[in-house]
């Protein structure tokens, strides 16, 4: 039976032969070129991996990158290097969704046709699934990013019993979803483009997965994965493009993913041809060496991120605001740039609004000649506010990760605490657990080295994130406000700013500058630097990409 | 090197063997007593003599460390100079030095300068590395010298209750000898680091941050416990069963004065002998663990510490790492060699013993 088609398939039809009829009349073709790419193996190579591959619970940018070929949301961060990366296109949804009621109600249709890579059909009933999931896990945002959603509060109360009644409402047989939020949110669609909101199979044990690989929607899947050794990524054989600029279909056939090692033995690896890329960034005194004997492997890009110390104003001697103050007015942050790579790789900051990001004004007040920019450190004015809070002699251990900055980091802080009379330890943990283990309030870390990269362009993404009472979990392994700072003041401000945010962005910003240099006025973290990304990839790969959010596109690039 | 070459019971003197006989138609000497044979002997080995020399020469130049560091290098080896500058040649240089080729990235710390600062360049620290060298080196050798003696008096202790009082206890002993000896040493080493250094250890009143020095030298001391503590046990049970400790037991001498005057004497030469060997071994010990970050904690320095320290200037400076590279070497070597003529000194089985 010959199915009836409507006047528009038609012309569409008509359309795409045209043009398959052109592909082939004409030499070679963007399309050829493309193909004549498809294929090989990527070799990828980090110190450590990052804990859980549970799309719903990792936060880590390491494996975030991964995220993106491998799941998919109803929206999503175009897959494209450059400007675009920051626009949301429609993914699992066909088409943007309509937004109604003040605001308040998102309606998605869905794409009819895809798969996960365990052969099931993706559907709205899995959408609702994927939604009570990120509450009955309790990820690491369900508070921040998805507490908007009606019913949420509810399910951050009793995450088991998680239904989101009225908050999502699934029609299976029209394949709709609307989802309902208790209040209008100008960053629901960033929200929504993060991995944190992937579309899961419904499934899926409501706990966290561990290193059991997820099916998922995207281009590739894992095929194994051992946190302490490697992961295998092959293609996803379920996997059709929908949409190039959602979910492009990947050049490799397959990415291999080493973890362990040093840093200077991922560069060597490269040099010689035996990997293809590292996730840490080279060493500093290689890096030199690289610039100039491998300019051309080396890619800079300007990174929304912030590399931060936070302190546990929980804890002493960080719970007076002098300690941190002085430590602030302490740091130099030149040096700490100097222990990155230097300038061309990192900027010193003190505030935590990443320079050029919304919300951003130039401030500083932990510098010896306060004003817009970092200048120096002031030791006097550190030595008297320790002198003033009589915590003299206390002992403060920092918390570094296992790889080469930290590590450096780490031993400068300690230097400098005991220049200002304490007696500092420094502890290195492996980095595929420092990150949950700082965030933990059981593990009463005092201080450590975390970093902090943008999941979508806003400034409440890093101050409401990060310093926000709603991120603060205290006992949990995903409690992302490490300092543990809950002020209501503040808080009530910050959720102010994004509530003006759905009607004016730019009085928005400007009162997130305010809250900015407000947050810095309590000192619970130490702003070190804002970080270029630097990619260091071998001669065989091409075709590289750069998304802000995402960072290197891994499955744009080819190999030869 | 291997300590299972010590095991044999019978290797040392027997202080209580009478002398050599004296040779034939000459006058009959004085007898010599043991110790003063085994230091005439040691005085006339030409590499005893060096080895020993160097082991004194080396202790010297690291006892030097805070002089050094003062009035030399005139730094703090123990915080960090990331903004420091030095004066070379009437100029000015930032010790971290900024990279202004090709793309202008990375950051390297100065080179041997081979003047009064800096004469092995900095580590990425910015922190005089001769300086933190000697200081290293010291608390290489105090780490591995008090475990040494901490192995030998816990095994000379255990070696001799389970020799001498058989039965029991020494069923119990020479089990928790097995015990322990079935555990890989670096292993067990690194485990009990872990354990230890990851929060201060707290025992009763005794309080060791993880920092303190004593927790690598109870570590290190401990785990060799039972490769010292085997041997001795097996001399002592030779030793009691011989003829004059009979004859001390059948004249009703008391047990104590049995094992003070007849027994320890004899063991102590075992335990002479092990001493460098075993110190040597402790150095490499202390090294592995401060190089995995479970020996000496930073800001301290060991010589395991700074080899870690240059694992990321490999390429760029490697003299932070060779420096301590060679002198692990060398002091090894050293302490060995001066193990091997003290042991033929004091073996009557051996030619130079007899």
């Amino acid at each position: 039976m010959i199915p009836k088609l409507s006047p528009e398939r038609v012309a569409r039809r008509a359309a795409t032969a045209l043009a398959l009829a052109a592909l082939a009349g004409f030499g070679p073709t963007l399309a050829q070129a493309e193909g004549d790419h498809r294929g090989g193996t990527l070799r990828l190579v980090s110190v450590s991996s990052q804990g859980t591959l549970d799309p719903h619970i990792n936060y880590t940018s390491q494996f975030w990158q991964l995220y993106a070929f491998l799941y998919d949301g109803l929206v999503g961060f175009k897959k494209v290097g450059g400007a675009d990366s920051k626009e949301v296109v429609p993914d699992l949804a066909e088409a943007m969704p309509v937004i109604s009621n003040d605001g308040k109600t998102y309606t998605f249709t869905l794409r009819k046709g895809i798969k996960f890579s365990d052969g099931s059909d993706m559907t709205a009933t899995d959408v609702l699934a994927s939604f009570q999931r990120i509450f009955k896990v309790l990820g690491p945002t369900a508070g921040t990013f998805y507490n908007g959603i009606v019913g949420a509060d509810t399910c951050l109360a009793e995450p088991a019993g998680c239904t989101l009644d009225g908050g999502v409402i699934i029609d299976e047989a029209a394949g709709t979803v609307t989802i309902n939020l208790t209040a209008a949110d100008p960053e629901f669609l960033f929200k929504l483009s993060a991995p944190h909101a992937s579309i899961l199979p419904s499934e899926t044990t409501p706990k966290d997965n561990g290193n059991e690989p997820i099916p998922g929607t995207g281009a590739y899947m894992v095929k194994s994965y051992d946190a302490n050794n490697s992961m295998v990524i092959v293609r996803n054989p379920a996997f059709k493009e929908w949409s190039k600029d959602a979910q492009p279909d990947g050049y490799v056939d397959e990415i291999d993913y080493t973890f362990g090692g040093t840093e200077e033995a991922a560069v060597n690896a490269i040099m010689n041809g035996q990997a293809d890329w590292m996730f840490d960034t080279p060493p500093a005194d290689r890096l030199a060496e690289l610039s100039t004997t491998a300019p051309d492997q080396i890619h800079l890009s300007p990174l929304a991120a912030w590399w931060y110390a936070p302190m546990n104003v929980n804890l002493a001697p960080f719970d007076d605001v002098r300690v941190r103050q002085a430590l602030n007015y302490a740091i130099d942050r030149d040096a700490l740039v100097s222990l990155f790579g230097g300038p061309a790789l990192a900027q010193p900051v003190c505030q935590v609004l990443p320079p050029e990001f919304p919300g951003h004004e130039d401030q500083c007040i932990y510098t010896q000649d306060p004003g817009t920019s970092w200048s120096a450190p002031d030791m006097e004015k550190a030595q008297a506010l320790v002198d003033e809070s009589g915590t003299k002699g206390a002992k403060i251990t920092v918390v570094t990760e296992d790889n080469a900055a930290s590590r450096g980091i780490g031993t400068y802080l300690q230097s400098v605490l005991s220049d200002l009379g304490y007696d500092a330890a420094v502890q290195t943990i492996s980095g595929d657990i420092q990150f949950t283990y700082i965030q933990n309030t059981n593990n009463k870390v005092q201080l450590s080295i975390s970093q902090w990269y943008a999941d979508y362009p806003a400034a409440s993404n890093f101050l409401n994130v990060l310093f926000g009472c709603d991120s603060f979990h205290p006992g949990s392994d995903a409690s992302i406000n490490i300092s543990g700072m809950c002020d209501q003041e503040i808080d009530a401000r910050m959720k102010a700013a994004i509530a003006l945010g759905a009607t004016d962005q730019a009085a928005a910003d400007k009162d997130w500058a305010k809250i900015d240099a407000a947050v810095m006025e309590k000192s619970p973290a130490l702003p070190l630097f804002t970080p270029q990304q630097v990619d260091l990839l071998s001669t065989r790969v091409g075709n590289y990409q750069f998304s802000s959010l995402h960072h290197w596109l891994i499955a744009n690039a080819w190999v030869q | 090197m291997s300590l299972y070459e010590s095991e044999d019971p019978d290797m040392t003197t027997d202080l209580d063997t009478p002398p050599p006989a004296p040779p034939a138609g000459g006058d009959p000497a004085p007898p010599l007593g043991p110790w003063r044979r085994a230091l005439r002997g040691l005085a006339s080995s030409p590499a005893a003599v060096l080895s020993g020399l160097g082991i004194l020469l080396i202790v010297l130049a690291m006892a030097l460390a805070p002089a050094y560091a003062k009035y030399v290098a005139k730094t703090d080896p123990f915080r960090s100079g990331l903004s420091a500058k030095i004066m070379i040649d009437g100029t000015r240089v930032p010790v971290m030095q900024r990279s202004t080729e090709g793309l202008g990235l990375g950051v390297t710390p100065i080179g041997p300068t081979w003047g009064p600062q800096y004469f092995l360049g900095a580590d990425n620290q910015g922190r005089d590395v001769a300086a933190r060298f000697l200081y290293g080196g010291q608390n290489s050798l105090f780490i591995a010298g008090a475990a040494t003696l901490l192995c030998l008096a816990c095994a000379a202790l255990v070696g001799i209750v389970a020799g001498y009082a058989g039965g029991a206890i020494d069923a119990v002993l020479s089990n928790l000898i097995d015990m322990i000896w079935a555990f890989p040493v670096y292993l067990l080493a690194i485990s009990l680091s872990i354990v230890m250094l990851g929060k201060s250890f707290d025992f009763g009143p005794i309080h060791l941050s993880s920092s303190s020095l004593i927790l690598p030298i109870v570590i290190i001391g401990l785990v060799y416990v039972p490769y010292v503590a085997r041997p001795v046990r097996g001399r002592v049970i030779a030793i009691t069963n011989s003829e004059f400790v009979l004859a001390a037991r059948a004249l009703g001498i008391r047990p104590s004065r049995i094992l003070w005057r007849h027994i320890l004497p004899n063991v102590a030469t075992t335990l002479i002998v092990f001493a460098p060997m075993l110190m040597a071994l402790n150095i490499v010990t202390e090294s592995s663990l401060s190089f995995l970050s479970v020996g000496v904690q930073a800001p301290n320095a060991s010589w395991g510490t700074i080899l870690q320290d240059g694992q990321a200037l490999l390429y760029s400076r490697p003299v932070v790492s060779m420096a301590p590279g060679i002198a692990i070497m060398v002091t090894v070597m050293l302490l060995n060699l001066f193990g091997d003529v003290l042991r033929d000194i004091l073996d009557p089985k051996s030619v130079r013993g007899r």
